[in-house]
């Protein structure tokens, strides 16, 4: 009987302790970030139509000329990306090279985005239907990938960047060998 | 007067929300011709998850982003690649999150093997119980 009564009080014990997690877990905030399962990956090859007549087009190629770059996934239309602008000119400023792919835009809506904003970047390829983000595991916009010299994915930043992240996308970047 | 011109301006004013400005992917809403193909690629976009409203499949979505991975689904079942090819792809680059369909993994195994022990648990103490009951 005794044997019995200590087996309840286990039932009872694994019950509270489901209940805890469950409240621990209830209380954590949601994290809807995706990341990247291309991390440490090469980029698959691409190649992508200049989105503006004033820079090149962006291909894999060009993230494997050995230099160490970002790649800034923005829109004209999104809004946050006008909330970075200022981050991305002072990493560039810092000496890091930024190419950007422009997700599902308009060349005159780019255009017009970097006038106001500023162009950071020396490549711009149109993404017009997410086909290279999908391809590098890219979620949303804005996202910033580190890519090496050799177009292998080192480093993904998710969402805008705030002066906060750029000392660490600059140790990235560095470490990918920029 | 005035608040009739402010008024007019509210509704003529055009949103300045986060919507991209391109038409959608040629196969975002064009199902394929062949409809044992289409049948094949809805049966698979109903398994994948849309990343801009995660609660919902590609399938339900209207998110440009899901309107662009109908496009690649369908266009790479049209070109002969195999649903689960498709999924593996995306899981490659998004992780199980992207995937509803469940995968015996090194850390689901649980999920699968918890219910068959405590079926087995539960036929062992029935028959344990029914034999005493003779």
């Amino acid at each position: 009987m005794t044997r019995f009564r200590w087996f309840l009080w286990g039932v009872v014990a694994v019950a509270a302790g489901l209940f805890g997690l469950f409240a621990y877990q209830l209380s954590q905030p949601k994290d809807e970030f995706i990341e990247s399962a291309m991390i440490g990956q090469p980029i698959p090859p691409f190649d992508l139509r200049p989105s503006v007549p004033d820079r090149p087009g962006l291909s894999s190629a060009d993230l494997a000329d050995g230099r160490a770059k970002l790649v800034n996934i923005f829109a004209s239309w999104c809004i946050p990306c006008r909330a970075e602008a200022a981050q991305l000119e002072s990493l560039r400023d810092s000496g890091a090279e930024i190419v950007g792919i422009a997700i599902r835009d308009r060349p005159e809506d780019v255009s017009a985005f970097l006038q106001v904003y500023g162009n950071p970047f020396t490549r711009i390829g149109a993404d017009d239907i997410s086909e290279v983000q999908l391809s590098i595991g890219s979620s949303g916009v804005p996202e910033t990938f580190v890519v090496d010299g050799n177009g292998v994915i080192t480093y993904q930043h998710i969402g805008d960047i705030r002066p906060e992240h750029v000392l660490t996308i600059l140790h990235e970047l560095r470490e990918a060998g920029a | 007067m005035k608040k009739l011109v402010f008024l007019l301006f509210l509704i003529l004013a055009a949103p300045l929300t986060a919507q991209d400005s391109l038409p959608p992917a040629p196969y975002a809403y064009q199902q394929l011709d062949d409809p044992a193909l289409e049948a094949k690629a809805h049966e698979l976009m109903v398994t994948l998850r849309c990343l801009k409203c995660q609660s919902q499949s590609i399938a339900d979505s209207d998110a440009p982003m899901a309107g662009d991975m109908r496009h690649q689904v369908r266009t790479r079942i049209a070109a002969g690649e195999e649903p689960e090819a498709i999924r593996a792809w995306l899981i490659q680059r998004y992780g199980d999150y992207v995937s509803y369909q469940p995968r015996v993994t090194a850390s689901t195994w649980p999920l699968f093997a918890i219910p068959a022990l405590l079926l087995l648990g539960a036929i062992l103490i029935l028959r344990g119980r029914l034999r005493k009951a003779k």
